[in-house]
C-alpha cells in the first residue's frame, strides 16, 4: 500500500473516532453550547473525515493503474488532496463552533478558508482518479 | 473494470465535484452570506454527496470486484439489470435533490418519485449481484 493511501486511512480513522467522540459530547446530558454548536461538524468528520477520506485512500491504493511513469496518476496532486482535505476540515472543525457562538469574534475566515480547502481537496482527487476509472 | 463500473464510478465522482461545490458554497454563505437561496440547496448537496457519490462508487466497486470466478463477463451478472439499476439510481438522485427546490406539491412528487427510483435501484442491483456473493472456489448457490 503507498504511503500516501496509509496516511489517507489512518487519518479516516482518526475521524471515525473523533466524529463519534463528538456524537458522544452531543448526546450527553447538559452539554455545554459550544459542543452542541458543532452539530455540522459532527456529521463531516463522518462523511468527509471518515467515508470519503476512506474512499480516497482505497482508490488510490487499488484502482487501476494509469501510466507505467506515474501508476497512480500525480503523486503531487495526491498530497495536495490529502493536505487541503484535511486542513479544511481541520478548520471547520475549530472555526465552526466558535463562529456559531461568536459571529462577531472574526474567525469567520476560517471557514471561507476550510471551504476553499476542502473543495480543492475535492477536486485534486477527481483529476487525478478519473484516468484511472479505466478497463484494466 | 466492466463498463457499467466505469460509468456508475465516473458518475459518482461527478457528484462528488458538484456536492463538494455545493457544500463549499453553503458554508461560504454561513460568513459571507451570498444569498439566502442557497440554503434550499442542502438537501441537493446532502443527496449528491451520500447518494451520488458514496452509493453509487459501492455499486461500481462492487459490480467489478464481488467474484466471478474466471467466467466470461456475464458472470458481472444480467447487463440490462447493471444499466436499469445505472439509470434509475441517478434519476433518483435529481429527482429527489430538485423536490425541495421546487417546494410546495410539485417538489413533494419530485421528492416522492426520487426515493421510489432509487428504491427501484437498490433492488435491482441487490437481486442481480446477489448470486456473486459467495466463498471462493464454490459453484453458485
Amino acid at each position: 500500500m503507498p504511503t500516501i493511501a496509509r496516511w489517507f486511512i489512518r487519518t479516516s480513522l482518526i475521524a471515525f473516532v473523533a466524529a463519534l467522540l463528538v456524537g458522544i459530547a452531543q448526546a450527553a446530558p447538559q452539554a455545554p453550547a459550544a459542543v452542541v454548536a458543532v452539530g455540522p461538524v459532527y456529521v463531516h468528520l463522518l462523511v468527509v473525515g471518515w467515508i470519503t477520506q476512506m474512499i480516497f485512500g482505497v482508490a488510490y491504493w487499488m484502482f487501476p493503474k494509469s501510466l507505467k511513469d506515474a501508476p497512480r496518476g500525480s503523486d503531487s496532486l495526491a498530497i495536495a488532496s490529502y493536505v487541503c482535505l484535511n486542513v479544511g476540515l481541520l478548520l471547520r472543525v475549530l472555526g465552526e463552533p466558535v463562529h456559531t457562538l461568536h459571529p462577531t469574534a472574526g474567525l469567520g475566515w476560517t471557514l471561507v478558508l476550510s471551504a476553499l480547502l476542502q473543495w480543492l481537496g475535492g477536486m485534486a482527487f477527481v483529476v487525478n482518479t478519473w484516468a484511472r476509472v479505466k478497463e484494466r | 473494470m466492466p463498463r457499467a463500473s466505469r460509468w456508475f464510478i465516473r458518475a459518482s465522482l461527478v457528484y462528488l465535484a458538484l456536492g463538494f461545490t455545493l457544500g463549499a458554497l453553503l458554508l461560504c454563505n454561513k460568513v459571507v452570506a451570498l444569498t439566502p437561496a442557497l440554503t434550499r440547496l442542502l438537501p441537493a448537496h446532502i443527496e449528491f454527496l451520500l447518494v451520488g457519490w458514496v452509493i453509487q462508487l459501492v455499486m461500481g466497486v462492487a459490480t467489478w470486484i464481488l467474484p466471478r470466478f474466471g467466467v466470461p463477463r456475464s458472470a458481472y451478472g444480467s447487463g440490462t439489470a447493471v444499466w436499469v439499476a445505472f439509470v434509475a439510481l441517478n434519476a433518483g438522485v435529481w429527482l429527489a435533490a430538485t423536490g425541495p427546490i421546487a417546494a410546495g406539491r410539485l417538489g413533494g412528487l419530485l421528492s416522492l418519485f426520487g426515493r421510489l427510483a432509487e428504491a427501484v435501484a437498490a433492488v435491482v442491483f441487490a437481486a442481480n449481484i446477489w448470486a456473486r456473493v459467495r466463498a471462493s472456489g464454490l459453484s453458485p448457490m
